[in-house]
């Protein structure tokens, strides 16, 4: 290999870094997010797999929601007989009651068998308490004991029975991440549950068996060979690894789309090194004609000049991934409480590679368009002044714009969660940089034409700088901008996000949610309502149901016939529904199909009527005309589809996926829900102790609580989103930063150039501020625009919100941006309006 | 080893073609020492850069050592020039990111895979030595390691001397090699790259407007409106 190109860039390495270093590091944050997202997603992969067997609780849990039938039971039995063991855990939401204080609060309630876990360690407080739960001990979440303000020795009661809290579980390895949003826990052994009286019909429960396999027994073998009954009853087969894939897919879902967050910032970098490059090569024009001149081809001269960059490239990779290592600590810390496990740390060969080998192709690709022109300099140059616009559009150009769109596509691709998303995230880059660069474009003309010309001479100075020959515009424009929308838009999505909670929060919405209540309770729950609440509560019957044919054939038929490509939706069939019966048509519906029944018609039908949410009977394959076979209990009732049904799901109310018309279901054995609005703290808490001492089957969601909970957690996923978002601004930052400074030398020597004409130093000074202050506030407002036409966009479309622009965080951001940009304008700009202009102008000669 | 028939360069200018040169005809022998001098705007640059093949005549050929110019793409000619040819130039052209060592390197390092792909050289290690001894030629052997910007405007020339020596070339063009220097100093560097290029037997063509530097050419000529209007030998500017 020619040796010319690599020893010409090594000895001009050392000033190429004090010109371009600042751009390095533009590079650095894209490949620091990429890297930290990639490392941390790897460590939740691995943490989470390492522990599988932990975290699932036993090698098989096998599970649903009603007790398991015979078939599987026999499976099991079958199991024990060959060596396996097995504990029953059954869970269960109703409401706790603390008889010393009369607090209530809805809790999940497991009876538990001795055994489980089999793998990992439960820690409680005082230790050692969890083989007591055989011998009648009762354990309760730490969260508990706060909430209702009881301790060890104090009675809850459960039902209809009374429980003498032992300690507290302070550790569960199976029970990680939100499983506790919807209540605390209390654990007590299998057995008492039965003297709860809560198992009854309607109950919200879940029946889980774990297993213990003996050595050498594989669960997926097992899966198999009862494949049959498993698919017949309905029953789930969890093993370990599919256990460990279904919760890292929550990290997943976060780290697609925060690496697109990412990947925009990379991008952005690359976007400040091809600018730079650009300044780079025009100011060493001189240098490059030299070489040609003394005999360097092109390809040699463009050799070193690429070496540089690449080599630019590489070490502002390495920087980002030491950076993107550090962070990769610090995000464990932060979004601890949506993590299924402890994350381990650990570098990530792969991630490591991937940055490095990402930062450098982008800084190279980015800056192959400027360094193209270092073919066309011609070696003339050392002699005189060569117009230029030689070979402007040349098959090397094309071929260079071609390989830096297919890069971009290919990474939106490889980043994006879906190949839709890919193309709109890369569609999106696209316009928003189109758009950018017309209003920079824009910008620079608009100013020429609609030049302030009655302002004061530093202004017009400062101004006409836009426009000018090797002018920076473009590239801050983009830099801010994009800065500012991505800071806008979330700002944005915060604002309009946090509104529409507050209104919901408002006085008279539902915020209790009653389940469970028997038809006989009905008009004593609605009585003890009717003393706390705000109007009338709503009430639906409710009647639990299981599809058991469509159209006239079984469904385990449909389930055994995997040959079907329109086959329904494997969980459509599975699903147990709580299905409903009413008259109207209620506001947050619309019949899309069909029609709706007429609520005088009180004739019975057979078979009876009901009306489909649309999404729903997509997923089942049915329409209006086909036939439905419900199971409700041993009954089997035969229904024909009326309509199809739109559901606005957002609004709180009580929606369901299929409605019944009166008449078919009212002799069934139903429970009932209530929606009711009670406004005071006091009232609520009055209202469900009364309501659990009175009727303790029923459970009660108490929203406001509920709401406490999931905020807690958003905030913390904000905060990441947040700190990802921070680094994209932070590559906007040091992009614009380094546009501005590499037009120092170029400002430096006009600086004293004005001055030797006789401007004074102050002059100058205002000279740059205006320009800055023009610069800044024109990329801003451009941004600040987008960033509300984006944050319209994903609040109305993506969240199906109403829209209010928050005009107030947008003006203070443009302002944060107007400010940042002048000083770090003058920053770069020191040294342009001090020393005397000789000393400039002098250094400047060579 | 020169020779230049009809040589013709317009550039537009302002969408107006405007004829720098116009018919050029000349040969310049081999060791020979040549001033071309003239008005500002007569052509003397333009004639230099086609001479050197830096530039293509719109019309003419230029031939060197029996070699047409214009029959080479533009990276054979720098090929060509690399071992023939070397630049002294009026504003010293140094890299600046380069010392003054690895300045003079730079042809050498160039010549070091030449046009036919053979190695002229042998080494980097005698290419530094090379280059060292050539700095202590002119004087400058204990910069080697300073930075053009560190240099004053002679010694820069200097150094562009040495570099324009550095391969050998048996042809050196000059372009007012003394016009961005004092008197004094002026006058030091002609009186060097004339003992350079005799002690080498250099053809030497110089672009200059100092009467007294072209009076020590072997022939003058000078140029006037495109056209070479005198060819004088040892004529007094």
């Amino acid at each position: 290999m020619d040796a010319f190109p690599l020893r010409m860039a090594r000895r001009q390495w050392r000033a190429t870094l004090r010109r371009l270093g600042v751009y390095m590091t533009s590079i650095t944050v894209g490949v620091a997010a990429l890297v930290a997202l990639h490392s941390f997603r790897d460590d939740v992969v691995r943490s989470i797999q390492a522990e599988n067997r932990t975290l699932l609780g036993g090698d098989v849990r096998i599970g649903a929601n009603r007790p398991l039938p015979d078939s599987v039971m026999t499976i099991v039995d079958s199991l024990v007989a060959n060596g396996a063991e097995a504990a029953r855990v059954t869970g269960l939401l109703s409401m706790a009651l603390a008889e010393e204080n009369g607090r209530t609060r809805l809790v999940q309630l497991r009876g538990v068998e001795p055994g489980f876990p089999y793998h990992g360690r439960v820690t409680t407080d005082p230790p050692g308490l969890w083989g007591a739960l055989a011998r009648g001990a009762v354990l309760v979440d730490p969260a508990l004991m706060a909430q209702m303000n009881i301790g060890a020795g104090d009675v809850l009661r459960l039902g209809s029975a009374d429980f003498v809290v032992a300690g507290t579980v302070v550790g569960l390895p199976t029970d990680v991440g939100l499983q506790t949003a919807t209540g605390p826990r209390v654990f007590v052994a299998h057995e008492r549950l039965q003297a709860t009286g809560l198992l009854g019909m309607g109950s919200l429960s879940r029946h889980n068996v774990y297993l213990r396999l003996p050595d050498g027994a594989d669960p997926d073998e097992i899966e198999e060979e009862h494949e049959a009954v498993l698919r017949a009853t309905r029953v789930s087969f969890r093993t370990p690894e599919e256990h460990a894939r279904s919760l890292t897919r929550s990290t997943d879902f976060l780290a697609d789309y925060l690496g697109l967050i990412g990947l925009a910032a990379l991008l952005l970098g690359g976007i400040g090194v091809g600018s730079a490059v650009n300044v780079f090569v025009r100011a060493n024009f001189t240098s490059i004609a030299v070489l040609r001149c003394l005999g360097a081809t092109r390809r040699q001269v463009f050799a070193t000049y690429v070496l540089q960059s690449v080599w630019m490239g590489f070490l502002g990779s390495v920087l980002g991934v030491v950076a993107g290592l550090v962070v990769q600590r610090l995000l464990p810390l932060l979004i601890r409480d949506v993590l299924p496990v402890e994350v381990q740390s650990s570098i990530s060969p792969g991630a490591v590679a991937f940055g490095l080998a990402l930062g450098t192709w982008v800084a190279f690709i980015f800056a192959l368009m400027p360094l193209l022109e270092v073919r066309h300099v011609s070696p003339l140059q050392t002699l005189r002044v060569v117009a230029e616009g030689v070979g402007r559009r040349d098959r090397d150009r094309i071929a260079a714009i071609a390989a830096l769109g297919a890069t971009v596509l290919a990474l939106t691709l490889f980043e994006a969660p879906s190949p839709e998303a890919g193309f709109a995230f890369a569609g999106g880059l696209t316009v928003i940089t189109g758009l950018l660069w017309c209003v920079a474009a824009g910008l620079a003309r608009g100013t020429r034409r609609f030049f302030p010309r009655r302002l004061g001479y530093p202004v017009r100075q400062g101004v006409a700088n836009l426009f000018r020959p090797g002018n920076q515009t473009v590239a801050v424009t983009l830099a801010l901008g994009f800065g500012v929308l991505v800071v806008g838009v979330i700002a944005q999505l915060q604002r309009n996000l946090a509104r529409e909670l507050s209104l919901e929060r408002g006085a008279g919405a539902t915020n209790m949610v009653l389940f469970d209540i028997q038809p006989d309770q009905e008009a004593a729950v609605e009585a003890l309502l009717g003393r706390y609440a705000v109007g009338a509560p709503e009430v639906a019957p409710m009647v639990t149901a299981r599809v058991a044919a469509l159209n006239g054939r079984p469904v385990t038929d449909i389930l055994a016939d995997s040959l079907d490509e329109r086959r329904p939706e494997r969980w459509t069939l599975r699903r147990e529904y709580r299905n409903t019966y009413r008259a109207e048509l209620k506001e947050s519906e619309a019949v899309v199909a069909g029609e709706w029944w007429d609520g005088r018609d009180t004739q019975r039908r057979e078979p009876g009527r009901v009306s489909v949410e649309e999404e729903l009977a997509d997923d089942l394959g049915v329409g209006v005309g086909d036939g439905i076979t419900w199971m409700v209990g041993g009954t089997e009732i035969r229904t024909v589809v009326a309509s199809l049904r739109s559901v606005d799901w957002a609004r709180l109310d009580t929606n369901f996926f299929v409605v019944f018309e009166p008449g078919v279901l009212e002799e069934l054995p139903r429970t009932s829900i209530m929606l009711a609005s009670v406004p005071a703290d006091d009232d609520r808490a009055r209202f469900q102790e009364a309501l659990v001492r009175d009727h303790p089957n029923v459970t009660v969601l108490d929203l406001a609580t509920i709401r406490q909970t999931v905020e807690a957690v958003l905030s913390r996923v904000v905060a990441a989103i947040r700190i990802l978002a921070g680094l994209c601004t932070a590559a906007g930052l040091i992009v614009m930063a380094g546009s501005i400074a590499s037009t120092r030398a170029q400002r430096r020597r006009e600086g004293a150039l004005l001055r030797t004409l006789g401007a004074r130093p102050g002059q100058v000074r205002r000279i740059l501020l205006s320009e800055y202050v023009a610069l800044g506030a024109l990329a801003g407002l451009a941004g600040g625009v987008l960033a509300i036409g984006a944050g319209w966009l994903l609040t109305v479309r993506l969240f199906g919100l109403e829209y209010q622009p928050a005009l107030g965080v947008a003006t203070l951001i443009w302002v944060a941006v107007v400010v940042l940009t002048v000083l770090a304008g003058v920053a770069s700009g020191r040294g342009s309006g001090g020393g005397t202009p000789l000393q400039v102008l002098r250094a400047e000669v060579d | 080893m020169i020779e230049a028939h009809g040589l013709t360069r317009t550039f537009s200018s302002g969408g107006l073609p405007l004829e720098v040169l116009r018919g050029v005809e000349l040969e310049i022998s081999a060791g020979e020492f040549v001033a071309v001098a003239g008005p500002s705007g007569s052509g003397k640059t333009t004639l230099l850069g086609l001479l050197a093949g830096l530039d293509r005549p719109t019309a003419g050929r230029v031939i060197i050592d029996g070699q047409d110019l214009d029959a080479l793409t533009e990276d054979e000619r720098a090929r060509f020039r690399v071992n023939r040819i070397g630049f002294v130039f009026q504003t010293f052209h140094l890299l600046p990111a380069l010392t003054a060592l690895e300045n003079v390197l730079v042809p050498l390092e160039l010549a070091g895979r030449a046009a036919d792909g053979r190695r002229t050289d042998s080494g980097p290690r005698a290419a530094s030595k090379r280059a060292s001894a050539l700095l202590d030629r002119v004087g400058l052997g204990d910069r080697a390691h300073h930075y053009p910007v560190q240099l004053s405007g002679g010694e820069r020339q200097r150094v562009s001397l040495a570099r324009a020596f550095a391969n050998r070339p048996r042809i050196l063009f000059a372009d007012e090699p003394t016009g961005n220097l004092d008197r004094e100093t002026g006058a030091r560097v002609a009186k060097l790259l004339e003992r350079l290029n005799r002690d080498a037997g250099t053809t030497l063509v110089l672009v200059t407007h100092d009467g007294e530097l072209a009076g020590r050419a072997d022939r003058i000529l000078r140029l006037e409106g495109g056209r070479i209007v005198e060819k004088a030998p040892r004529a007094v500017g």
